[in-house]
């Protein structure tokens, strides 16, 4: 039987509900020393001294180290490097870390922190994106040289087109532009069109897992960092660069991840580890920041401020879109200019648009870090667009449904970046599919059923997601698998398994090439020392990249194997030898060898297989600008999905319940239906909590809201049920046929339900998320 | 201060601080780390464990509340190679993803199933709305509380 398309429970499955898989955080040892943070608390300011005698002569500690102890560049960041890993010249967000205090146990930590005392000028700060963009606002980075710096590394020197010395955008991250044909001449041709401006707010990633992990020195001079991440490769370079030790010094080991979605994309504890342990040989140290400290310092899904105007032709053809986007990224580029890029390119939706004016920015503030969270800027936009998308169709008098699919891109269509479609476009089947329904169907009904009080309403959008690095940063998996001598196969795991499923899949995909049993196979997960560098676990990317790689050593695992096989066959020449569960067989004779016995006569190398995958990128090019194609546009492959949401709205109370959920998703073949599943019921949940409950209160740099009581993610009484179909699709570049899968769920709830209350009562929140005040508010305003 | 409690059905005795957490008493002292904090303050259930048949959350614990109490951690319901039906119903319906707060739902869940072996989805939902999960959305978390309820003895719903 065909392991693809086949629901195969997850091989960690067992370990985790048995409370015995050993995450980063499950680890102790009598000698283990502890490691806690001193958090500055304040947003901006200027440092003069950090006091922390006191706090060194309190018993028990070991020491204190603040940046005067860091050898390395002390900065961090996977595009540009700015943030500190301990603050020196500046406090640039309340999360900023002072000190490192190393101790015997947690409890003399706490008290230490305590002691150590921050002596500083505060300076005035920014909090809002467009505030921070005007000419005098107070700088986040007083040198800030990131426009220059990534002109420079493309060999652009000031003065060119795209560099102008005398940017008035001082805290600008990033910004891009995308258009195509005549947007400012388009809309006068327009009949209808729409406008509107909407604020989301940042998204906590909520990871149950919180940061942690823990490091030691070696006697060999090697410092091993076991920890959380989604990128231990990328996490080796950072470090070694940030700290000054040598990157062949540093081994990175990833379990699997409690939880990530993107908040461990890039360095949480890492650098502060490999600090203390650099500082006590031979000891390892432990560090696992708690809930609140996770608030403060991690970063969280990028505020923006959007705002839209998109007009059409009386048919329904949308004719122009205008965008400006601002994204919020804090005062560090954790991903902030590649969030916005994808943001950005992905602003016009899955529609053909002719005239586009989109434009984006990246912009530092004194706030908490935006960073990466599944969807990447693309959730942000599709908030907009598709809010954008019913609006105008009320306006029109045409379903909305119905105006979405006489707008959809189809393949070989050019996107409303002026990129043409070349993969699998299956937008237009997930509307259709979604149109033919009971939900859709019987929408009126629903309405008409409302109780006393009670209005219901139904509501859809329509998604994208485009998957992998883009043009220009290479988008590889180097996949390693072996026959081991007892006669299993033993598949490396370049890539992170952060709970998605990957490594199952990986498995899953090398059963099917070599005709095993999942009980065959055995899984190393990704370790720097062990397995080969492939890139993030991020960008929907990951099983379609290293899955692809897997494929490739697989087979050439599995000819060596035949090969070995036909060769000790009785004439030596044959080919009728043929890969079985557990063995060879000869389909003339039937006689069978087992693996165990395969495996001592091939060579020690050929028993062992690495291959090297490239995913495909796009030849065109939407615009002149070569930042925009280093931070990731155009993409190739994308996903696509049509989501619809039934809801019920409270008219006492504002509250707004999600009561039936549909999610009509392309993803190309699906692998494994139930890990599938998994990821849409997952990233709808998680939609489900931005659209209504989610809300990071930050008030001038403070988040007031750093706990689960008061940052409110949904429990199970707050999801309803939910139906995840497919359509036929096959992405011919994807490994047997599948795209990513991770991130595009999460597009589809806040528009879906933002539409299903405009359908049930008229009104619309443009401030996120709908809570019930909001709602109350425009309620009565609207009477 | 010296603490005699049953733990995972076998006599234990430990000599720990009176006022340290539960948790820490599991994951540090005793090396029974399936037992997960995921808030430290008694909001998501990560740390769930049974003290006399009902859960408690351990982060909220002391362990001098430990004295005479028969407790249960995820690592007394079953093991890898012997699983309990709730575990086994985990695994298949999919209701596991990073994991993490897996092994408090399945505390949550025998809970839930001893007091009432055919529950509804409705009361499935509302009997294990203290455990906070960020990965699944809570669906196959559900279907495999059905599935556990109907394979222990108690009607299909």
């Amino acid at each position: 039987m065909s392991n693809i398309g086949r629901s195969m429970p997850r091989i960690d499955a067992r370990a985790k509900v048995a409370g015995t898989e050993k995450y980063s955080v499950d680890y102790y040892s009598p000698n283990f020393l502890w490691a806690g943070v001193k958090r500055a608390g304040i947003p901006h300011a200027v440092i003069k001294g950090i006091e922390v005698e006191s706090a060194r002569k309190i018993p028990g500690v070991i020491d204190v180290l603040t940046y005067k102890d860091v050898r390395g560049s002390n900065r961090q960041g996977v595009v540009r490097k700015d943030q500190p890993v301990l603050a020196d010249d500046r406090v640039r967000h309340c999360g900023d870390a002072l000190a490192l205090v190393i101790a015997e146990d947690k409890e003399t930590i706490n008290r230490a922190l305590e002691q150590v005392v921050l002596d500083y000028d505060p300076l005035p700060a920014v909090f809002d994106p467009e505030d921070a963009l005007k000419p005098d606002a107070p700088l986040v980075h007083e040198d800030n040289r990131s426009f220059f710096d990534i002109m420079e590394k493309l060999g652009l020197k000031p003065g060119s087109p795209f560099v102008q010395e005398d940017n008035p955008e001082k805290n600008l991250l990033l910004k891009g532009s995308l258009s195509t044909g005549d947007a400012k001449k388009a809309f006068n041709e327009c009949n209808a069109v729409v406008k509107a401006c909407f604020e989301v707010p940042f998204q906590e990633h909520a990871y149950l897992e919180t940061e942690a992990g823990w490091a030691v020195l070696n006697k060999e001079g090697t410092l091993e960092i076991v920890c959380s991440t989604q990128t231990p490769f990328r996490d080796r370079t950072e470090v070694a660069e940030a700290i000054g030790i040598e990157q062949e010094r540093i081994r990175i080991i990833a379990p699997y991840c409690g939880g990530a979605f993107g908040g461990k994309d890039g360095i949480t504890v890492q650098s502060l580890l490999a600090l203390a342990a650099l500082r006590c040989p031979g000891r390892p140290v432990k560090m696992w920041w708690n809930r609140e400290e996770s608030f403060v310092s991690s970063a969280k899904r990028h505020r923006a401020r959007l705002y839209y105007r998109l007009g059409a032709k009386p048919d329904g053809r949308f004719h122009a879109l205008e965008a400006r986007i601002y994204y919020d990224t804090g005062p560090y580029d954790h991903l902030g200019g590649v969030v916005m890029a994808l943001g950005l390119e992905h602003s016009g939706g899955p529609y053909r648009i002719p005239n586009t004016d989109l434009k984006a920015w990246s912009v530092y503030t004194n706030n908490p870090v935006g960073g990466a969270f599944r969807g990447f800027g693309v959730v942000q936009a599709t908030a907009a667009m598709e809010q954008m998308v019913d609006m105008l169709a009320v306006k029109l008098g045409i379903s909305p449904l119905e105006l979405r699919l006489c707008n959809t891109l189809k393949k070989g269509d050019k996107n409303p970046i002026g990129v043409t479609m070349t993969g699998s476009t299956g937008i237009e089947d997930c509307l259709r599919s979604l149109k033919n329904t009971p939900l859709w169907k019987d929408r009126e009904n629903w309405k008409a059923s409302a109780g006393q009080f009670k209005r219901r309403g139904t509501g859809i959008a329509a998604v994208m997601q485009g998957m992998g690095y883009g043009p220009v940063v290479p988008d590889i998996g180097n996949a390693r698998i072996e026959l081991t001598e007892d006669g299993k196969f033993r598949v490396y795991c370049g890539v992170v398994d952060m709970g998605q499923g990957n490594a199952t899949t990986y498995a899953q995909i090398a059963c099917e090439v070599l005709n095993q049993d999942i009980s065959n196979m055995e899984l190393v997960l990704p370790d720097t020392s062990r397995t080969l560098p492939s890139g993030s676990a991020s960008a929907s990317r990951t099983t379609y990249t290293f899955g692809n790689a897997v494929i490739g050593a697989a087979e050439i695992l599995k000819e060596r194997i035949v090969n070995r096989a036909n060769e000790l066959s009785p004439d030596g020449t044959g080919d009728d030898m043929a890969l079985i569960p557990g063995g060879v067989r000869n389909v003339l004779t039937g006689e069978e060898i087992s693996l165990a016995e395969i495996v001592v006569l091939l060579d020690d190398a050929d028993r062992k297989v690495t291959f090297h995958f490239q995913a495909p990128v796009s030849n065109e090019s939407p615009s002149q600008d070569p930042i925009l194609r280093l931070h990731g546009v155009p993409h190739v492959v994308f996903s696509f999905g049509a989501h619809a949401a039934c809801v019920e709205l409270d008219e006492l109370t504002g509250r707004i319940e999600v009561k039936k959920y549909i999610a009509v998703t392309d993803c190309g073949r699906i692998i494994n239906p139930q890990l599938f599943e998994q990821q849409m019921h997952g990233g709808i949940a998680q939609g489900i909590g931005y659209a209504l409950m989610e809300e990071l209160v930050v008030e001038d740099g403070v988040i007031n809201t750093r706990d689960l009581a008061t940052y409110v993610i949904p429990g199970a009484m707050d999801i309803p049920d939910m139906d995840s179909v497919t359509v036929d699709s096959y992405e011919k570049t994807g490994p047997f046929g599948l795209k990513g899968a991770g991130e595009i769920s999460c597009n589809g709830p806040l528009a879906a339900i933002a539409n299903a209350l405009a359908d049930a009562c008229g009104v619309r929140v443009f401030r996120l998320p709908m809570i019930p005040e909001r709602v109350l508010a425009e309620l009565h305003n609207n009477k | 201060m010296k603490i005699s409690f049953i733990l995972n059905g076998n006599d234990t005795c430990i000599d720990v601080a009176p006022d340290k957490r539960v948790i820490d008493v599991l994951r540090e002292d005793l090396g029974l780390t399936g037992t997960k904090e995921a808030c430290g303050s008694g909001e998501c259930g990560a740390c769930t464990v049974l003290s006399d048949g009902e859960t408690r959350l351990s982060c909220l614990m002391v362990a001098a509340q430990l004295q005479g109490k028969n407790l249960v951690t995820i690592e007394g319901i079953g093991s890898e190679n012997a699983l309990h039906p709730i575990q086994e119903a985990f695994i298949e319906h999919g209701a596991v993803q990073c994991g993490f707060c897996t092994p408090g739902m399945v505390l949550s869940t025998l809970a839930l199933l001893k007091t009432n072996p055919s529950p509804s989805r409705e009361e499935i939902r509302e009997g294990i709305s203290g455990n906070l999960c960020r990965c699944t959305g809570y669906q196959k978390i559900v279907d495999a509380i059905s599935a556990a309820a109907v394979r222990m003895g108690g009607q299909d719903k």
